[in-house]
């Protein structure tokens, strides 16, 4: 393959071979983050207390563990795309390059399944004597 | 990775004053990895132990409202406004706009006094309500 078009690069292979997908999706997680934080923030401010049971009859609410669980998977798409610029950025050698990068796989995809877990065992389950 | 040591090497970020396009570039970075770590396991903690029941739960709130804890709290509040502010400022430099120096600026200044007036803000009103 040349050079190609200027699209054909930007859409298959750029110069780290994964073209634009890492970037559009760093943006549209970010997005997700924007107003699923935002809205957990409001939330946490106006709930009456932050006592166990507020909390779990809160989130035991269809309405809020659907976009909890989102905010979860939204948080953690956008961390594991962050921060494998940023180790790509400061991890030189090709080894430890590898294992920070399984490491990280490792914390996004298990941070993200405890925390829907969380959600959906306090959404079907709900207060626990 | 060989290099040549008689080619010169580009000014490098000690050479250059420090200005606030650094500083938010900066900033946009160690405010995302201490989101991605500090606010991310923090979130799953606070989820994990509603999960778990009421001693747990109970186990967080202690750590949470402990003077370390509010600290933490605060901090990741901050770093959350930051990282939001400067990730704005991001969606419009990816339009292409905003790279005028007085522009740049101006709005990288913005941001950081955004993010801490906000978090002032929303922590005034928690300790409003709580005393």
């Amino acid at each position: 393959m040349g050079n190609g078009t200027g699209i054909g690069r930007v859409r298959g292979l750029g110069s780290a071979r994964h073209g634009a997908h890492h970037w559009l999706a760093q943006r549209y997680t970010a997005v997700g983050n924007l107003l699923l934080v935002l809205w957990l923030i409001f939330s946490l401010l106006s709930l009456p207390g932050l006592d166990y049971d507020s909390v779990v009859l809160w989130i035991a609410n269809p309405l809020v563990a659907v976009p909890m669980m989102l905010m979860i998977v939204s948080i953690f798409w956008h961390l594991r795309l962050g921060m494998q610029v940023m180790l790509e950025d400061y991890v030189h050698d090709k080894g430890l390059a590898f294992f920070s990068m399984l490491l990280l796989n490792f914390y996004a995809f298990g941070g993200a399944a405890a925390g829907v877990f969380a959600i959906a065992k306090i959404a079907f389950t709900g207060v626990v004597e | 990775m060989a290099r040549s040591n008689s080619r010169p090497l580009s000014p490098h970020l000690t050479i250059w004053k420090w200005g606030p396009a650094m500083a938010i570039s900066i900033l946009h970075r160690v405010t995302g990895n201490g989101l991605a770590t500090v606010g991310a396991l923090g979130l799953v903690w606070w989820l994990m132990a509603a999960a778990t029941g009421p001693e747990a739960y109970a186990t967080f709130i202690t750590c949470a409202t402990s003077p370390f804890g509010y600290l933490v709290m605060i901090g990741i509040t901050w770093a959350f406004f930051q990282h939001l502010f400067s990730g704005l400022r991001h969606f419009v430099l990816d339009m292409g706009a905003g790279y005028e120096l007085r522009t740049n600026k101006s709005w990288s200044i913005a941001a950081m006094v955004a993010s801490v007036l906000v978090t002032g803000l929303i922590w005034l009103y928690i300790f409003g309500k709580a005393f």
